[in-house]
């Protein structure tokens, strides 16, 4: 009989025993339902949640970085730009200056030439009104001094007529 | 450490003095052996046993519910001096008289427990529950009578012999069982032991997924952190290579079957309390193994069946071949998850007892006390490495189960690729 060839009468633990399999059963599928709904089931999700969590934080981070790495690289480029621009402004300016510089030294110079200009003719025509002026008055003093010589010369002496005559003539204007 | 050590020592001793109380009595370290590993209707710790609830349903008498302290138990073998409904305390489980005897029914005592206490100080341990061969006549499969040598548990009782009947088993007398006069459906010392582990760690992780609610987003604490590397393990190495993007439904099972079976391995190394051999049980094992079956097989998908069926690429006549070794493989994996889990803690836990069995081996059951106590320290180092060992064990099983059923539950849920 086959319980003589394998003689494990006293090895009771390899019979399935009918209590402890209805008691396993009982035992297992009340742990597996309540763990899956309490314990398992939560915790997975949570730990799920969590690493959803962290990976996300970590990818804002990077982010985050990547941004200001971005933003500080467009500062520097504005930063650069504005110096440009400041320096293309002062140079404006200063050429602006410089002509207007220019622009006044040559309108001044100008305007000085005209002055100038004007200043000699009329120097030039009050000289020429002057002379014109002193030539008049000294012909006229020449005529009184000649008309008086002459009054009293011709009243007495032909020959200071002739003097008088040749004074006269000698008296030119230079 | 050293007062730890004399500790163990004194317990040892106090645990197996059972073995050495008769002196005369030969010590068997197999039956021994064999009789630690077993469920019973009792739960020991240390030298006591702490009754348990029994459960039992007869043809003939229909169902008992008593507690297994009614059987009145004495000494340290767990023998009960009285018998209950024509049922017996025999070395802690519950025997029942067999059927057509005569045997009176209610409340029968035995012996006294005087005579009992007597008999141990003698130095003679009473033995009320005895074996012997006998032989029975029967018919064969052919219809020819033959005889053949049973082994029977009998008592004495008023001057006549009581033949025992042990409670019905599965095996289909494989293994010397079979189905007899009754079912024992008690809360035995393994069912004890399971409940109050699956109730542990119920309390355990049920505060665990509290704690990961109040605690959200702040990083694991106490307990919590203690257990969360366990359960990434498992699901980062088991749960998600094997499962691809099914890992989610199937985790609870897998979470649960490896805390059950971790759970379970750990109960029964705590030293003197019930020493629990259930995950070491068929029973436990076989029913564990049939919910990964149904977990497989019924989640299994078209290309899982289509594959166990017919195999694609392979040639129609190696199908003959093929198909029925692929179909026998669907039992044999349960199979060999139930037998792997059973036989690594059910050896670790006979290990244990045959190194302190050799104490009573070696010391002649204490006739020698100094070869006795030599022989004490030698294996309580032996068995303190192999507990050791045994812890160890108790992740790997737990693990191994649970691994296979994920490649397992994989196969069967793996989407078509070609």
């Amino acid at each position: 009989m086959i319980n003589n060839i394998i003689f494990l009468s006293g090895f009771e633990v390899i019979k399935p025993d009918f209590g402890l399999i209805f008691w396993t059963v009982v035992a297992f599928g009340i742990f597996w339902f309540i763990m899956s709904r309490m314990a398992f089931g939560p915790i997975r999700d949570a730990l799920k949640k969590r690493e959803y969590d962290i990976q996300t934080a970590l990818d804002e981070s990077k982010k985050a970085r990547q941004d200001m790495e971005k933003m500080n690289a467009e500062n520097a480029q504005i930063l650069a730009e504005a110096r440009e621009q400041r320096a293309k402004i002062l140079q404006e300016a200063k050429d602006t200056k410089n002509s207007i510089i220019k622009e006044a030294k040559e309108a001044a110079k100008l305007e000085a030439q005209k002055i100038v200009n004007a200043a000699q003719g009329e120097i030039e025509s009050q000289k020429n009104a002057a002379m014109a002026e002193v030539k008049a008055s000294a012909g006229n003093l020449a005529l009184e001094i000649a008309e008086k010589v002459i009054r009293k010369e011709l009243k007495s002496n032909p020959e200071q007529q002739s003097f008088a005559n040749a004074l006269a003539s000698e008296m030119k204007l230079n | 450490m050293g007062r730890i050590f004399l500790v163990f020592l004194s317990v040892f001793m106090l645990s197996f003095s059972a073995i050495a109380e008769g002196k005369s009595d030969k010590f068997d370290p197999g039956a021994t052996a064999f009789h630690h590993i077993a469920d019973a209707n009792v739960f020991s710790i240390g030298p006591w046993s702490i009754p348990l609830p029994c459960i039992l349903y007869s043809k003939d008498s229909g169902w008992s519910f008593f507690s297994s302290s009614k059987f009145g138990i004495v000494g340290h073998h767990g023998d009960g001096h009285k018998a209950v409904d024509g049922y017996v305390l025999n070395a802690g489980s519950v025997n029942r008289v067999r059927p057509g005897q005569g045997f009176p029914t209610g409340e029968v005592e035995l012996f006294s427990e005087q005579a009992y206490d007597e008999a141990a100080e003698g130095g003679h341990a009473m033995h009320p529950f005895k074996h012997k061969e006998i032989e029975v006549k029967e018919l064969n499969d052919d219809g020819v009578e033959e005889t053949k040598m049973e082994e029977i548990t009998y008592f004495n009782y008023n001057g006549k012999d009581y033949t025992l009947d042990a409670k019905s088993t599965a095996d289909g007398g494989l293994f010397g069982g079979g189905i007899t006069s009754y079912y024992d459906f008690s809360l035995t010392k393994n069912v004890v032991a399971m409940l109050i582990t699956v109730f542990l760690l119920m309390w355990m992780f049920i505060s665990i997924a509290k704690a990961y609610k109040t605690r959200e987003g702040k990083a694991p604490k106490g307990l919590q952190n203690f257990i969360e590397p366990i359960f990434v393990f498992i699901q980062d190495e088991v749960a998600k290579p094997f499962l691809g993007h099914h890992w989610e439904r199937f985790l609870p099972f897998l979470m649960s079957l490896f805390f059950f079976i971790l759970g379970l391995n750990l109960f029964g190394q705590i030293p003197f309390f019930g020493n629990a051999n259930v995950t070491g049980n068929i029973s436990v094992t076989l029913v564990l193994a049939l919910f990964t079956f149904f977990v497989v097989n019924l989640n299994g998908n078209r290309n899982y069946w289509g594959h166990l069926i017919a195999m694609p690429g392979v040639p129609k006549w190696v199908l003959i071949i093929l198909t029925p070794v692929e179909l026998v493989g669907v039992i044999i994996k349960p199979i060999t998850l139930m037998l792997r889990l059973f036989a690594n803690i059910t050896a670790g836990h006979m290990v244990m007892v045959i190194f302190v069995g050799l104490i009573f081996v070696f010391g002649q059951s204490g006739a020698n006390a100094p070869v006795s106590y030599g022989t004490a320290i030698g294996s309580i180092l032996l068995t303190m490495f192999m507990m050791a060992i045994e812890l160890l064990v108790a992740f790997i099983q737990a693990f191994v189960f649970t691994i296979l059923t994920a490649s397992y539950i994989g196969a069967a849920t793996e989407e078509a690729h070609h």
